[in-house]
């Protein structure tokens, strides 16, 4: 990794990097609820090949998408590569922590917090350990984004680029 | 939740790599470099699954061309793009664009304020038509902000007003605007169609949401119908309880809370999944194709028609049998100063004049002229005349003519790329010949 990374403006190159190189994804604050936004992104995420991984203490033991929902990260027990955060920033820095400890028994490369979540403390102890750090973003928006489906629905992606893109066919 | 800025690190490409490139990468599967038309109502999904993440929005793709269509989709990301905007939502005409705009706002009985100066066209959709959904406007002069201020009231969910108005000469103060409906938490909306995002970009100076009529200059060639709304993503939907649409359980969704699970992508998700599922007024792939290729030379064009409707003005301006020209790009304009600020690189292509004499020598003018098409458009590569007060603002009342700069010797101009010789001499006979 070179230099500071700058929280307010990530390149798309590092952000295809991550999301090309993650396979499974802890989700911290999932909801079974199928109408909410955390729902959302695994169903998603999933779809698009992730392995997903919910934690939610209130619904521990429960399915969410076919998959166990855990209480907690500790509890996961298989090796995951991200940990995405649908909790305030408040709680992101606790869970954050809880992930730097985790880091070299669960293999984990990466802390993702949602929109509108954000704590830069905490994202420099994860750097610190050697985690990757993303705050603010929605990965589901960023793989839409980054793969012309964000422009299926009319939106701005600011992706400019006369190359054909590869399509996986089938 | 607050409204969440793009922090996109891509490289901030300029307006003319944008109007050819944005939103249309090579078809991948073909190679395809110019958009393809896609003629075609609906798509096949993969699995049941597939269909169910499709219709509970939890994925992005195509179900049907009511609500998306690929082809429409690259021209809602050219404009949104031009714009500067987050998402756009691309319909049938101007005038569905400010419905879909108003129905993701507004409940029955509820108000909002517009400019008195707007295209005669939306003060009757706006006074007459909206009135049957129990949506009450008040139509004000904006030139005086203080007007704008007074008429505010708790049931008023947007502020409505033309960056230039049609059909003549009339900026508006949008920076001022702004900051009065952001007092009053609520957006202010920007009709953008006669200057275009090349010469004006509305959410730069605090629009939250921008409308066109995409059948004018972004078309470019009066072939094709058609209107956009652009969200420009900054608004908080959030911040009081005026917009339950949005940011409440939706119940025409199974109580999905848009700006809850959108973010700043809320207003177009919404404008696609319930505006144009709902209202039905969809654009046509092939009138998206042909204003694909209107943007592609939106900026020369625009320089063009600027720089020969500047010197249309002057030469009518300085001629004898002319009463008066109301076109902002000249110094005597009381909107010069304005139009300098919010669109420094031309007063647009349409304005009004009249010539003594009043309405029958006004009406002889429109019929004399031979290279002028005497029709109800604006913003095509031909040059146009029309008299507004018997025709596009015919439904108006005289008061309301006046006030929309209309009157009955009100003669409407919207120049096109002929020779600029050629048009002053047409319009120089066309006066002369009484």
């Amino acid at each position: 990794m070179s230099g500071k990374i700058d929280h307010d403006s990530y390149s798309d190159a590092s952000l295809r990097n991550l999301l090309n190189s993650v396979k499974s994804v802890a989700v911290v604050g999932a909801s079974p609820n199928w109408n909410r936004p955390s729902y959302f992104v695994m169903k998603y995420l999933q779809d698009k090949g992730y392995r997903i991984l919910p934690v939610n203490p209130r619904a521990a033991g429960e399915e969410i998408l076919g998959e166990k929902v855990y209480a907690s990260l500790a509890e996961i027990p298989e090796n995951f590569d991200m940990v995405d955060v649908f909790r305030n920033s408040e709680v992101a820095g606790a869970v954050t922590d809880e992930a730097i400890a985790l880091k070299d028994s669960k293999d984990i490369k990466a802390i993702w917090m949602q929109l509108t979540v954000r704590n830069d403390a905490a994202a420099a102890r994860a750097e610190a350990a050697g985690l990757q750090v993303v705050m603010d973003r929605c990965p589901k928006i960023e793989f839409g984004r980054l793969n012309s489906e964000l422009s299926w629905g009319g939106f701005n992606s600011k992706v400019i680029s006369a190359k054909r893109r590869k399509v996986r066919i089938g | 939740m607050n409204p969440k800025e793009e922090k996109a690190a891509a490289p901030k490409f300029g307006f003319e790599t944008r109007m050819i490139h944005a939103g249309a990468q090579p078809e991948p599967v073909t190679g395809a470099r110019q958009t393809p038309i896609h003629q075609n109502t609906s798509y096949v999904f993969h699995d049941a699954e597939h269909a169910a993440s499709l219709f509970n929005l939890q994925t992005f793709g195509f179900i049907y061309s009511r609500l998306t269509n690929p082809t429409v989709a690259v021209l809602e990301e050219r404009i949104a793009s031009l714009e500067d905007g987050r998402g756009s939502t691309c319909c049938a005409s101007g005038h569905a664009a400010q419905l879909l705009a108003f129905f993701a706002l507004m409940e029955p009985g509820d108000s909002f304020i517009a400019s008195n100066r707007l295209y005669g066209g939306s003060i009757t959709q706006f006074g007459k038509t909206f009135k049957k959904f129990d949506w009450r406007v008040k139509f004000v002069d904006v030139d005086d902000p203080q007007n704008v201020r007074d008429a505010l009231s708790p049931d008023c969910k947007a502020i409505f007003v033309e960056s230039l108005a049609n059909p003549g000469g009339v900026v508006s103060d949008l920076e001022a605007l702004s900051n009065i409906a952001k007092e009053a938490g609520i957006p202010l909306i920007v009709d953008n169609t006669m200057a275009t995002p090349y010469l004006c970009r509305p959410i730069e100076w605090g629009a939250d949401l921008v409308v066109h009529s995409t059948t004018k200059f972004l078309s470019g060639n009066g072939t094709s119908l058609g209107g956009c709304v652009v969200d420009s993503g900054n608004f908080d939907w959030a911040q009081n309880d005026k917009f339950p649409g949005l940011a409440a359980p939706e119940p025409a969704y199974h109580g999905l809370n848009f700006y809850e699970t959108f973010g700043d992508m809320a207003f177009t998700t919404h404008a696609h999944a319930i505006g144009l599922r709902d209202l039905g007024s969809t654009m046509a792939p092939m009138n998206a194709f042909q204003t694909i290729l209107g943007c592609e030379t939106l900026a020369l064009r625009m320089e063009r028609h600027c720089e020969n409707a500047r010197k249309v003005a002057e030469f009518l301006e300085a001629h004898p049998a002319v009463a008066w020209v109301s076109c902002a790009a000249l110094p005597s304009s009381p909107y010069h100063a304005l139009a300098q600020k919010y669109l420094p690189k031309g007063a647009g292509a349409v304005f009004t004049f009249g010539v003594k004499g009043g309405y029958e020598a006004g009406t002889k003018v429109v019929e004399n002229c031979e290279i002028f098409s005497h029709l109800a458009n604006i913003g095509d590569a031909r040059s146009l005349i029309l008299h507004p007060a018997s025709t596009t603002h015919r439904q108006l009342s005289e008061e309301q003519q006046q006030a929309a700069g209309a009157g009955p010797d009100v003669i409407r101009l919207s120049i096109g790329l002929e020779t600029l010789e050629d048009l002053i001499a047409d319009l120089d006979q066309a006066i002369s010949n009484p």
